[in-house]
């Protein structure tokens, strides 16, 4: 399987010092339950991306743990206080050890 | 009369049985039959969470249970002193409670989240909030599903 490719949505490029920017981020899996049945009455194995991690600058601002009744294709949004430019790194981790990555970029003025 | 049950009402039973089992659980809204108390225990650590202070915005009715769009939001000035460290949500109708839980810091500026969940059917949905003080707050929301997002 090819790595998805996140999309990744900054509502500003450019932020002053103290401003609150806004993330929105999607990304395609299938984020599979573990509760479902095959045709031929088998459990489908649970798969999801159970964790979702953003840095600014290398520094943490938002993460998130995510049980099987988030969506498919799981979609999040949040916020970050603006305090140095530098790259806004989005990391999201499948059961099976895996990695997404999404990579975007802040400028402080 | 001897019969008492006529061939139409055994069908009748039978198919609701099959509906009921197929969910995995009763019929009917506003049951806390999964692991959510045990859950916000967990998450709580005992201690009661006050009502208020946090903001959840869902869609009174939901049309597809398999992508809601939930905000959550916690009021706290969000400074090194006070900020909001985490939020749990919490959904009593699905077969496992736990939905998501998000960390916040002073860095997050607000505290604020938004995703998409999935819903069985028509339930409550939690969210506590722990903040750096150590208090808990909490909210609830009934959701009603038209469809579930059951996967059956």
């Amino acid at each position: 399987m090819s790595t998805p490719k996140p999309r990744i949505k900054l509502d500003k490029k450019e932020a002053k010092k103290g401003d609150i920017v806004e993330v929105k981020a999607l990304v395609s899996h299938v984020m599979e339950t573990g509760q479902r049945k095959s045709a031929d009455g088998k459990v489908i194995p649970r798969k999801i991306l159970n964790k979702f991690t953003c840095t600014v600058n290398g520094k943490e601002v938002f993460s998130a743990d995510f049980e099987p009744a988030v969506s498919a294709n799981p979609y999040i949004q949040f916020k970050f206080k603006a305090q140095e430019s530098g790259p806004v790194v989005l990391t999201w981790i499948d059961d099976d050890g895996s990695k997404i990555v999404g990579e975007d970029s802040i400028k402080v003025l | 009369m001897s019969i008492s049950i006529t061939r139409r009402q055994t069908l009748f039973v039978g198919a609701a049985a099959i509906a009921a089992a197929a969910m995995g659980q009763s019929v009917g809204p506003a049951h806390a039959a999964n692991n959510i108390d045990e859950l916000a225990k967990k998450f709580t650590g005992g201690a009661a969470p006050v009502e208020g202070k946090v903001k959840l915005d869902l869609p009174e009715i939901a049309e597809n249970g398999n992508t809601v769009p939930i905000t959550v939001s916690v009021e706290s000035p969000m400074t090194d002193a006070d900020y909001v460290k985490e939020v749990i949500l919490l959904a009593d109708g699905n077969p496992n409670a736990g939905v998501a839980t998000f960390h916040f810091s002073p860095a997050s500026g607000l505290a604020e989240a938004n995703t998409r969940i999935r819903l069985a059917n028509t339930q409550n949905i939690v969210a506590i909030a722990k903040t750096s003080d150590g208090k808990y707050y909490t909210a609830k929301k009934q959701v009603k599903v038209t469809i579930g997002g059951c996967g059956g």
